[in-house]
Parts: structure tokens; sequence; C-alpha cells
């Protein structure tokens, strides 16, 4: 497999693989302890309607899905923090309508386009340079941020209520996590598509949590997971002359099924295990 | 006088279009020892959140230690009613109760030296010490109860809040528990929900009843219109198990 990385390609793929399991791992963690996996799928979804409009007016399509994947978790956090109990409906609405968006003004654009298949499946073999150049800082901005105020993230994660109670901005802190969420979609999406970025946000944190009970270590663990996964993945996908995101994807499910498989015959759940 | 500890003047609060709270005021000097007693749904911890400023008030006021309380928040600790919130969440014991060295003025900075000496302390007090690197999720219910004290205690409050503390810690625990809240009762006022009439008549110096609205006593007795309001069938209930001395002579009828 070496003399793939021969090509120019496949060495950025190879840095886009890694940069995005970072944000991935980080924020993944959070989303999932959270539990916030249907909502990162609604911002991945909605995130259409901005690829739809922006090449509806000629500019570029990432800006375009950033705009929408940032503004709608924007909306979706700000409606969760206000009335909890119907997240899931303002998430529905907003996954439904920007991809009717995103249809509506393909249709209107005159042409045809044959690239609107690498937003929905993702394209890591067609990331140029200059992606990598707006992965790197964000990458590093979400460390930034998460090491910056992790204890604060940790215990809003936890017990809201009581991080309220100390007084911690938590709706402050929330719109940030959203904001990194939305981030984080868009970079995901140019991997393996708006439709499979559930999958990546939400399989190396659930594999990761397993085996730790940190959430600090938790987020190391799963960017190297996801790392791993879009490694193989691309092997495979170049091996066998397959959809990229859609190996990388199938890889991370493979683990995840055979991390339920081990979990259920190494016995009981450790949770019950020691109950006192 | 100092500033009351908490003062309540004609509080009401409602879920959605239903009343919860009506017509509640009362005023608690600091130092007290106060049990607020009731049935469930009677609107206990609601009351309890409203004081802590988790909820708004629909009318009337509150004042903790003479402020808002989303002014006095950070000189509260709390112990919340369910500690079974997110047993699948990666964090150690010692983690959690750090969280009670959470605050504004340190907002996004690292736990101190001290910060740690401080809970280390609390958690072998608790008789949770040994447990600092577990996951929270793998103890039972008596041994997170301890750990959610030991981090309302970290905060080092002026009032503390307990929502049924010992609900499921044994009897061993519970006893030593309430020895201990009447140690910290010296610099620390205190306000505990609690079903156990029992603890009320040993411990505490001030009684109220809430059930939409509230019946205070001061003296920490327990009358029979508080027990009207709070129960339903009230004979079987306060009569099992309970030295007869926590209900007045007879001052019915």
């Amino acid at each position: 497999m070496w003399e793939a990385l021969h090509f120019e390609f496949m060495r950025n793929a190879l840095m886009a693989g890694v940069f995005v399991s970072i944000a991935c791992g980080v924020v993944g963690s959070l989303v999932v302890v959270n539990r916030l996996v249907f909502l990162s799928g609604g911002i991945a979804h909605s995130a259409y309607g901005g690829i739809g409009m922006a090449l509806y007016f000629g500019i570029s399509p990432t800006v375009g899905a950033g705009i929408f994947s940032v503004g709608s978790s924007l909306i979706m956090g700000a409606v969760s923090l206000k009335s909890k109990h119907r997240t899931d409906a303002i998430i529905g609405v907003l996954w439904a309508v920007g991809m009717a968006i995103g249809v509506v003004f393909v249709d209107l654009t005159p042409g045809y386009h044959v690239d609107l298949m690498s937003y929905l499946f993702g394209s890591i073999l067609a990331v140029p340079k200059s992606d990598l150049w707006f992965m790197f800082p964000l990458d590093l901005l979400i460390i930034l941020v998460v090491l910056f105020f992790f204890k604060e993230f940790l215990a809003l994660s936890y017990d809201d209520e009581f991080a309220r109670v100390r007084g911690i901005p938590v709706n402050a802190l929330y719109l940030v996590l959203f904001c990194m969420i939305g981030f984080s979609v868009v970079m995901v999406i140019r991997i393996v598509g708006l439709i499979l970025v559930i999958a990546l946000l939400s399989i190396p944190p659930y594999i990761a949590e397993k085996v730790t009970a940190s959430l600090g270590k938790m987020m190391v663990l799963s960017s190297l997971f996801g790392i791993l996964f879009t490694v193989i993945g691309l092997w495979i996908s170049y091996r066998f002359n397959l959809t990229s995101g859609a190996a990388i994807i199938l890889v991370a499910g493979a683990a995840f099924f055979l991390t339920l498989a081990l979990d259920r015959f190494s016995g009981p759940d450790q949770h019950q295990n020691e109950e006192a | 006088m100092d500033t009351p500890a908490i003062e309540i003047k004609d509080l009401w609060f409602a879920y959605g279009g239903i009343p919860v709270l009506k017509e509640v005021s009362f005023t608690l000097e600091q130092g007290d020892f106060m049990a607020i007693l009731g049935p469930n749904g009677g609107g206990k911890t609601t009351l309890l959140k409203l004081m802590l400023g988790i909820l708004e008030p629909k009318r009337g006021e509150i004042r903790i230690l003479g402020k808002k309380p989303h002014n006095a928040r950070e000189r509260l600790g709390y112990v919340p009613q369910s500690t079974d919130i997110n047993l699948t969440f990666p964090i150690s014991v010692f983690e959690l109760a750090l969280m009670g060295r959470l605050s504004r003025s340190r907002f996004g900075r690292r736990y101190s030296y001290e910060d740690k000496e401080k809970v280390a302390s609390l958690l072998k007090k608790v008789g949770m010490w040994e447990y600092r690197f577990r996951p929270v999720g793998s103890l039972s219910g008596g041994q997170r109860q301890r750990i959610f004290i030991a981090r309302a205690l970290a905060v080092e409050p002026e009032i503390l809040f307990l929502d049924e503390p010992t609900a499921s810690v044994d009897r061993e625990f519970e006893i030593g528990l309430y020895d201990l809240l009447k140690e910290l009762n010296e610099n620390v006022t205190i306000v505990v929900i609690t079903h156990d009439v029992g603890v009320v008549s040993r411990h505490v110096k001030s009684v109220a009843c809430v059930n939409h609205s509230l019946i205070f006593h001061e003296d920490g007795k327990i009358t029979k219109e508080m027990i009207d309001m709070a129960y339903t069938c009230p004979v079987d209930l306060v009569a099992h198990g309970l030295p007869h001395r926590v209900l007045p002579d007879h001052e019915e009828e």
C-alpha cells in the first residue's frame, strides 16, 4: 500500500483523515456524553441547504455548508436550552427543511452537478491542500477551547444544574459546543459525506467510552480510533476501488459490532458487577 | 441581627398552567437547621430549585442571604435528589467531587492544589477516599450519595440544601450524616428535604411542611395541621416507629 503515498491526493487524504478524526474524537466525545448524536445528524443534513444555495449563487459549497451547519446548530442549541423536551422535533424539522432547500436550489441551478454526490457520500480522495489549511486551524481551535474549559465542559455535561448553581455560564458554553459541532460537521462532510457524519462522530467515542472512565482519555482514545478507522478504510477503498466514505464507515461499524460482541462475551457489565 | 438566610414573600410557581406553589412565605435566620416535609408532588423540590435560582418564580420574592438567588448561588451547596443521572458517564469519584470547587472567578483555570486537598479530606470524611479513581456509575446508590454530599461540602457553602440525602444510604451512614450536619450547622445554615419524620425530632431546629402552600414552624414542632396537610392517612405514617414527642400533646380539638 506504500506506493499509494507517492500520490499527493493520497497524502492529502491521510492528513485530512487525521485532522477530522481529531476533531471527531474531541467533539464527538462531548456529543456522545451529552446525547447530541441525533442533533449532529440534523446539523449535517441541514447543511445540504447551504450546499444547494452555494451552487445557485456560485460560491464555494463548503462555505455554504459551513454557514448552514453552524447556523442550524445554533438554532437547535437555543431551542434545546429553552425547551429540552421538544428538541428532537426541531431537529427533525431543520433536518428535512435543510435538505429540501438544498434540493430546490439544485433544481434551480442550470447544468449537471456531478460533484453533489461527493457532499452526500464524501470525497476524501479529492481533498485539496487548501482544505487542509482550513482544517488544521479549526482542529487547533477546538483542542484549545476544550483544553481551556475542560473542567467546565465536564461539569455541564455531567450535571448542568449543579454547574449553573456554581455560577458557570452554562448556556454560553453550550453555544460554544454547538458551534464546535457545526464546524466539525463541515469537516466531516468532506471526508465521509453528510449522510455518514453521525457514524464518525459517534462510533469512535462510543468504543472509547467502553474502555475508559475519564472524559479526557475518551477524547484522546476516540481520536486514535478515528485515525485507525480512516486509514484502514482508505486503504480498503484504494485497494478494492470502493467509495472511500462508505469504506471508512464500514470499518468503524465493524469495530463497533466487534466491541458489542466482546462486551457480551466478557461477562456481565462492570456497572452491575461492581455494585457494592 | 444578621441578614436572614432565606426570606420568601408570597411566592407562586407553576409548571405550564399547573400551579405547584402558592402564597409561600417564610423567613429563615442564619444558623438554622430546617426540615422540609410534605407529600410527593407537593412542591418540595421545586421550592428548593427556586431558592437555588435554578427555577424562576412566577410571582413573589426570594432573598437568599439578602440577595437574589442568582447572585447568591455561589455561596450555596446543593445535594440533588437523584444521583443516578448519567450512570454511564465517564467520570471518576474524585472528578465528580471536585465539581464543588468550580467557580465563576476561576473560570477556565485548572483546579488548584488547595482544591484537591480540600476534596481529598471531604472524601475521607464521607468514607469514599479509597474509591476515588472508580467510575461513579460503578458504585451503589448509597456510595454515590456520599460523593454528592462531599461535592456539596467542597463548595464551603453558607447554606447547604439537601434533597432527601438519606434516601438510599444505610442506617449507619444516615446517623453519621446527621452528626456531620449537626457539626456543620455551627457555621452553616442547613435546609433538608426528608420523608423521615424521626430525623426531624432529633436534629432540626425548625420545620416546614409543603403541599402547594407552606406551613412553617420555627420551633421544629410538627403540628396536626401539618400532618393533615401532608398526608392523607397521617396516623399510619406518623405512628410507625416514631418517638411520641414528635407530635405536640393534643393541642388539636
